[in-house]
């Protein structure tokens, strides 16, 4: 039997793995928004547990949400990706280091 | 179930600016495609139409007895329609500049004013939403627009630099709010605030519950403080301000705060306010590191949009600071300050926008070097944008910092009170530095600056506003307290 901690642990650790992978990453763009997806993918599976086991919809009608947001949100960041290579000629992350921040 | 999906068309009414921004969204979309280059300029004219109903839609809505409609999802109140009115006029405000800015440097595009539209759109929802999926749906709609806005200058390689860094942690900082969101979810069962209120303010709440509601707590303020841009979470202000256009700069950093702190106000305030002991210790510490970083940073910069990025930073400090106190009249203290930031940030970079002539880029701090000669009127307007967010009396910029101030005072963080005053003491440096390079050094290059009069006009009124509000700041102190 799977519990609802067993869905959170998996989640969370998920989460984390997506979190870290965004500062460790040191290579390309593309892991970047693929961590982001993770990160939202752990939040969509939290929502979907505390739903099912409350036996309550609104959490399953907040995951249709979060997976059309993160749908457009990946076209946004693949058309700035693709701007970047236009200006830069690479999508590695050392090349973002004009800004000092 | 069937009664949850009846509505009557008196609810409708009660979400009208929306609606009715939308629809012209969507018409300006269409109209735009068929303009010949000749009337390229309707769609800036049609933009600010829409604007200006929208606006007004909104002031008519004031005054209205709180209504919540769509199942408890979106909330009419004062508040919501005060910040409209702002929001609608700021952005407004912003267009008038932003439309010079484009022409100059050959970016004027119809998608860039239905992106601004589309933000402001967003910021509504947000200012009015009740649930948290309409928080987050606006949220995301502002977020979208504004990354879009920033990459517009495609060719720029600084610009489109700018919009992955803001992408890439906008992103990040709509995950955690998520996972906070998930968490009180879990937790109270209800994505409604209402709902959440009734659980967090329910006397029998067991200490397990309170600490889940902790953890996801502790995420949502993470995100509101990414979104608001402070201090640790600030990484990507300075960097956003200085590659993105100006035009979008002066836009992505006044209007969004109005917007950011109503969220604020909505969840922590409305949703979680029984949870304040456990907020206002994060918010203390986010806003002394704000000022202090803000105030300090600020000081080594040679870039005057990193620079007034800084100060945004530092200004966001004392607006967390309003929240520190717990009592209402603080967090009236805290909107008052925020609404003062955007007047006086609008004036800023409004001067910012209009020194960025062809061949005379006035990024650089030394390029304000013998302005007073070369523009008296709007070396002067800079003078008091500069005196006024220093916190110089009669200037408005004053009356925000010391209302703060003094709720702070009164609600016993003496030692707080001190450290901030000695953090904006540290700041009047900067801001001093630009107004002894305007009036006291030689300019290398003798140029006049030549504006339109449209400019001209707004920039002066807006100015004007700094010192007529900060002479007689009872009214626009006396809406904001109303607010809450």
């Amino acid at each position: 039997m799977i519990t609802l901690s067993d869905y959170l642990i998996l989640s969370a650790i998920v989460f984390c793995i997506g979190l870290a992978g965004i500062f460790i990453n040191r290579t390309n763009i593309i892991t970047l928004l693929m961590c982001v997806e993770l990160m939202l993918a752990a939040v969509n599976t939290n929502f979907i547990a505390f739903s099912h086991f409350m036996g309550d919809q609104a959490g399953q009608i907040f995951v249709f949400f979060i997976l059309t947001v993160a749908a457009a949100e990946v076209a946004i960041g693949l058309g700035i990706l693709t701007l970047v290579y236009r200006n830069k000629g690479s999508i590695s992350i050392d090349v973002t280091n004009s800004l000092k921040g | 179930m069937t009664n949850n999906f009846s509505f009557e068309i008196n609810s409708l009414l009660v979400a009208l600016p929306e609606i009715f921004l939308l629809s012209s969204i969507v018409i300006v979309l269409i109209i735009d495609l068929f303009l010949t280059s000749k009337f390229r300029q309707a769609t800036y004219y049609l933009t600010q139409l829409s604007l200006m109903v929208t606006g007004i839609l909104s002031f008519n809505l004031i005054g209205h007895p709180e209504t919540v409609i769509f199942s408890n999802s979106f909330i009419l109140d004062n508040m919501a329609s005060v910040f409209k009115v702002f929001i609608t006029g700021s952005s407004m405000v912003a267009m008038v500049y932003t439309r010079h800015y484009l022409l100059q440097h050959s970016l004027y595009r119809g998608e860039y004013f239905v992106l601004v539209m589309l933000a402001v759109l967003g910021m509504m929802v947000m200012v009015s939403g009740y649930s948290m999926l309409t928080l987050y749906m606006g949220l995301e709609i502002l977020s979208l627009s504004l990354y879009t806005l920033i990459a517009i200058a495609r060719n720029r390689s600084i610009a489109v630099e700018a919009a992955l860094k803001y992408f890439v942690l906008g992103a990040i900082a709509s995950g955690l709010l998520l996972y906070g969101i998930s968490m009180v979810y879990g937790i109270s069962g209800s994505i409604n605030i209402s709902d959440i209120s009734a659980f967090a303010h329910d006397p029998s709440i067991n200490s397990r519950d309170t600490l889940i509601l902790n953890f996801g707590l502790v995420f949502l303020v993470i995100g509101i403080a990414f979104k608001l841009g402070a201090v640790p979470f600030h990484m990507w202000v300075p960097d956003v301000y200085e590659g993105a256009p100006t035009s979008v700069t002066m836009f992505l950093s006044t209007v969004p705060k109005i917007a950011a702190l109503a969220m604020l106000v909505r969840i922590l305030v409305d949703g979680l306010g029984s949870m304040h002991d456990y907020w206002s210790d994060l918010f203390l510490a986010l806003s002394l590191l704000s000022i202090s970083v803000g105030s300090v940073v600020a000081l080594m910069q040679t870039n005057i949009k990193r620079m007034l990025a800084y100060s945004t930073i530092s200004h966001v400090g004392f607006i967390m600071l309003g929240f520190v106190t717990g009592v209402v009249s603080g967090y009236g203290a805290a909107i008052f300050y925020v609404l003062v930031y955007v007047l006086m940030s609008l004036a800023a970079f409004g001067v910012i926008i209009i020194l960025n002539n062809k061949g005379y880029e006035a990024d650089q701090i030394s390029d304000y070097k013998g302005l007073s000669k070369n523009s008296p009127w709007f070396a002067l307007v800079m003078l008091i944008v500069m005196l006024s967010m220093a916190g110089v009396p009669p200037f408005i910029g004053f009356y925000s910092k010391f209302s703060i101030l003094q709720e702070v005072v009164s609600a016993g963080f003496i030692t707080v009170a001190i450290i901030a005053v000695v953090f904006a003491v540290i700041s009047a440096y900067y801001y001093l530095k630009i107004i002894k390079f305007m009036y006291f050094d030689e300019s290398d290059k003798d140029e006049t600056i030549s504006a339109p009069m449209d400019i001209k006009l707004i920039l002066s009124i807006n100015g004007s506003l700094i010192l007529v509000v900060g002479l007689f700041p009872d009214r626009l102190m006396n809406i904001s307290m109303s607010l809450l």
